[in-house]
């Protein structure tokens, strides 16, 4: 766009569609009306439910400190929407600007963006994932009916995958005294995102808070009884866990199955973008009225050889979402790249992890402060000489000087001393991450290659 | 000859208003000279040092501390170990984790809000009791008693020791004072004196606790069974003078400086008289603009460290500016106006990372209700003297009196 | 009602809020922050003071000149 006055007219009289009525679409229209949008503006949400905050979900809501039908986002601005809740997107017509809705309705656009997120990822075996007592958890509707079912009082509950959702749904079980198995297939909770040395602390935290914690193990099938309801799980161990709870927490498969054929740069992966957050098409040519933001955007980022990153974070929802609806009003030179160093949060048992950068890049570890044992400690990622992220357990406060590392592509293993040093952190750890082709439950940040269009996938459950 | 920058800070001469000083000192990020502590004055840089695990709170860090005018004289053998605030993890954690549990959340979390209508009260006698309104010194009839007596309360120090723990606490805080006058052996002494007596007041008070618990800081503190286990008593001891002491010496000084700040806007004055909930955005607004505690100097360096282009050698003493880094235009647009109305308030008043300020939410309170009632009630309040005479304090910066007058007293 | 949000990616567990306003926000432990997604109008106050006090402002909180929108699949 030149300074033709259409910018104007756009901001003046445009029509801008947001599909993805969650965190990243709300925080996206609240900055186009804040930045002078002033034309027609729809958000498009598959939920029947006003945008709402997912972290209370498997936290709060799960310990029954809050309802999880009260979750709403606190309204930062108004946003004078048209909302078209409870409708998912089927199609998008790049040619003639317009997204089709599940109900048959077309919604015309000059402006578009995509920020449809992901969902949990179902068991694969369907009859099994039918039966009653096995859930996923991600939606506030899921949420409810797993946090009635945990007031039920049920004998014991399984949860299948220890990521990060799956451990902080164990913690919030063992909390509220209920009896947890959990079951990982890979060595330790948490192994995927932070690697075998801390998810070894991980899993010492689950056993000391009384999870009947199984690592290695695949559950191989759930067994129903004659009413339909979950008995049993079967795992690859040859062991059998009577259960009346399940909890699949497996990760996430990213919403872009209604742009297959849409020509648009969309895959399992996500939606690639620039750094502007404008989509490819599948060509690899940019599009200039498409933008992509959230879970499902991904994107290249210049701290990591410019590969494309997918971040599964609530801040990266929030900061994409702003500069997409930013770019979406600015002239080129006035656009703003996202470069997001990668930030991620959990709590569990009680503490309080966070990560900076990509901590599953990294191949080595040095826990630079604190002790593995205390469960207190701040662990350092290296990757060819250079530090990639960094881990915190409740140590929290430290996290911007390591980011500052990270920033600036500081040397690893980092050559000064700190305080609190302590026999842990003499020298780096192998950071001991399972081999990348196999997959694991919750990464938070995916590597998505180099190429717009490339749309393989390397997760392939095997269950 | 022209002073250098740092005795500049430190002469009493400019107490009154030390900004113009910091805002030269900005011009390099780092200052230094003459083999004395590198002082830091910028937002941004203090910041990130208060978040650097390689920057340590522990004197016994310091290579050498004879060029620094605010260097803690070397203490004997004899006398209490420094509290969390001179500690360095995880010493520092374990202290101050024991500390809060009887303070705060997540073992006390009803703590400081349960003392909202017990500080209400607390302010509605002192203002009671003002007398002639004609002649009023706030800090003598108010900002300190105030303070003082809710810390007395929470700690469950008897209120007719007051007397004698102020004498003490008076002495300790001067001897953080760099008068460069003052003979520093005799300012180590008197110091030193002072921290036995309070060591050794509280000592009897803590093992009376023992036998009588209550329910206040120090009986819990005295009989703690967490999973840090009890604190010996020299411990309890330091940990208890340093509550004492940082209760005393800093809310009276916000809210003297707050008074003031009021005083000198007026019209945010009046706007507080009607809208009492306007204290909040005020206190965040004067942390910033006039914060009690106007710079750490108890920071040394593990290592040769790099802040802007300069390197700072392992083992230095560090100065950071908080007060400095508040006004650095850098971060804050306007930075020498007071306006509460600005959203952006992200000050370094009460300092950042694990040393911020243990009392914070109990200061906060204490001078939103003080400022709140004291606009509500003082009748047509007025300066009497401006600036106001301060004390010697450089770091702990307050006015010593705060003559004020106003025509009556609301009910 | 009033919605809250808190980033718990700014949040470096200082607790201010939990000391303010105990009713909406809870330490888990000694740094993990546990809040109520929703408060009582009658909380404003309170929360005002949680949000301001917030050392990095992670406290997000509904505009009090937001007006009602109408939210519904409607057209």
């Amino acid at each position: 766009m030149l300074g033709d006055g259409s910018l104007e007219r756009l901001k003046r009289e445009g029509r801008i569609v947001v599909v993805g009525a969650s965190l990243a679409g709300l925080r996206a229209a609240e900055t186009l009306r804040a930045e002078g949008f002033v034309g027609s503006l729809t958000m498009i949400g598959d939920e029947p439910h006003e945008p709402y905050d997912r972290p209370p979900l498997s936290k709060q809501v799960l310990l029954g400190r809050a309802s999880a039908d009260h979750t709403a986002l606190p309204r930062l601005r108004s946003v004078e929407a048209t909302w078209r809740l409870g409708v998912a997107a089927t199609g998008l017509d790049m040619a003639a600007r317009r997204v089709r809705l599940a109900d048959g309705d077309e919604v015309p656009y000059d402006r578009l963006l995509i920020a449809t997120g992901v969902r949990a990822r179902p068991w694969p075996h369907e009859a099994e994932a039918e039966l009653d007592g096995v859930f996923v958890l991600r939606t506030s509707d899921d949420s409810a009916a797993l946090a009635r079912r945990l007031d039920a009082g049920p004998k014991r509950v399984l949860v299948i995958g220890a990521g990060f959702t799956g451990s902080e749904i164990a913690s919030a079980c063992r909390e509220r005294g209920l009896a947890v198995t959990v079951a990982e297939r890979g060595a330790a909770p948490l192994v995927g995102a932070l690697g075998g040395v801390v998810g070894a602390v991980a899993a010492e935290m689950q056993r000391e808070h009384g999870v009947d914690l199984r690592c290695g193990v695949m559950v191989t099938a759930l067994e129903g009884d004659a009413s339909g309801r979950v008995r049993a799980a079967q795992l690859s161990d040859g062991s059998t866990v009577e259960t009346d709870v399940v909890i699949v927490s497996l990760g996430a498969t990213r919403n872009t199955e209604w742009l297959a054929g849409s020509g648009l740069g969309a895959g399992p992966r996500g939606i690639a973008c620039d750094a502007g957050c404008r989509a490819f098409d599948i060509r690899g040519i940019v599009t200039d009225d498409i933008y992509a933001a959230g879970d499902v955007a991904r994107c290249p980022h210049p701290l990591f050889g410019y590969q494309f990153l997918s971040l599964e974070h609530w801040g990266n929802a929030v900061t994409q979402a702003g500069i997409a609806a930013h770019n979406m009003l600015s002239e080129s030179t006035d656009r703003i790249p996202h470069l997001e160093v990668p930030a991620f949060w959990s709590s569990q048992f009680g503490v309080n992890i966070k990560s900076v950068g990509v901590p599953s890049l990294g191949t080595e570890i040095l826990v630079s402060q604190g002790s593995l044992k205390d469960h207190r400690f701040l662990g350092v990622y290296g990757y060819q000489g250079r530090v990639i992220g960094a881990v915190a357990f409740d140590h929290g406060r430290w996290l911007p000087f390591y980011q500052e590392l990270i920033e600036t592509t500081a040397p690893f293993p980092p050559a000064f001393p700190t305080v609190d040093r302590t026999s842990d952190g003499q020298r780096p750890l192998d950071a001991d991450f399972p081999d990348p082709s196999v997959p694991t439950h919750g990464p938070t940040v995916t590597l998505g290659g180099y190429a717009p269009a490339d749309r393989r996938m390397t997760f392939t459950p095997a269950h | 000859m022209t002073q250098s920058l740092l005795h500049q800070i430190l002469d009493y001469a400019n107490r009154a208003n030390p900004y113009p000083i910091y805002e030269e000192l900005r011009k390099a990020p780092v200052h230094h000279d003459d083999g004395g502590p590198y002082v830091i004055s910028t937002y941004y840089e203090i910041r990130s040092l208060l978040h650097d695990p390689r920057i340590s709170s522990d004197a016994r860090n310091l290579a050498s501390t004879t060029r620094d005018p605010l260097a803690e004289p070397a203490q004997e053998e004899s006398a209490l170990p420094p509290g969390f605030l001179r500690l360095d993890p995880p010493e520092h954690d374990r202290m101050r984790r024991m500390t809060n549990r009887p303070f705060g959340p997540p073992h006390s979390p009803h703590r400081v809000d349960g003392m909202r209508s017990e500080l209400h009260d607390i302010v509605s006698g002192l203002i009671d009791g003002i007398g002639d309104p004609g002649r009023i010194d706030l800090v003598e009839q108010f900002s300190y008693p105030f303070p003082v007596t809710v810390i007395c309360r929470l700690l469950g120090v008897p209120r007719e020791d007051e007397a004698r723990f102020h004498t003490w606490a008076d002495t300790l805080a001067a001897s953080l004072d760099p008068d460069p006058d003052a003979d520093p052996t005799e300012r180590g002494k008197g110091a030193h004196d002072a921290r036995m007596q309070l060591g050794m007041y509280l000592a009897g008070l803590i093992e009376e606790r023992r036998r009588n618990p209550g329910d206040d800081m120090l009986s819990q503190l005295a009989t703690a069974k967490g999973e840090d286990g009890p604190m010996t008593t020299m411990e309890l001891l330091s940990t208890a003078a340093l509550l004492l002491i940082a209760g005393h010496e800093t809310t009276v000084n916000l809210i003297t400086n707050g008074m003031l700040t009021l005083l000198r806007h007026p019209e945010v004055l009046d706007r507080l008289r009607t809208d009492p909930q306007l204290a909040v955005p005020i206190v965040e607004e004067l942390l910033r603009f006039e914060p009690p505690v106007q710079l750490v100097p108890q920071r040394t360096t593990l290592a040769d460290i790099e802040v802007r282009g300069v390197t700072i050698p392992k083992g230095a003493s560090l100065w950071l500016v908080l007060a400095s880094g508040n006004r650095d235009p850098q971060r804050f647009a306007d930075p020498d106006r007071f306006d509460p109305d600005r959203g952006d308030i992200q000050h370094l008043g009460l300092g950042s990372g694990i040393h911020s300020c243990f009392g914070a939410p109990l200061a906060r309170l204490e001078t939103q209700l003080a400022l709140s009632e004291l606009a509500r009630r003082l009748e047509n309040p007025r300066l009497l003297e401006d600036p106001p005479p301060y004390r010697q304090n450089a770091v702990l910066r307050g006015p010593r009196q705060l003559p004020i007058a106003c025509d009556g007293i609301r009910p | 009602m009033v919605r809250i949000a808190v980033d718990l990616n700014r949040c470096q567990g200082y607790a201010q809020c939990a000391f303010l306003a105990p009713e909406i926000f809870a330490m888990h432990g000694e740094e993990a922050l546990l809040y109520d997604p929703e408060a009582d109008e009658a909380q404003r106050a309170k929360l005002a003071q949680a949000a301001a006090a917030c050392p990095v402002q992670a406290i997000l909180v509904d505009a009090v000149d937001v007006p009602a929108e109408a939210v519904s699949g409607a057209r």
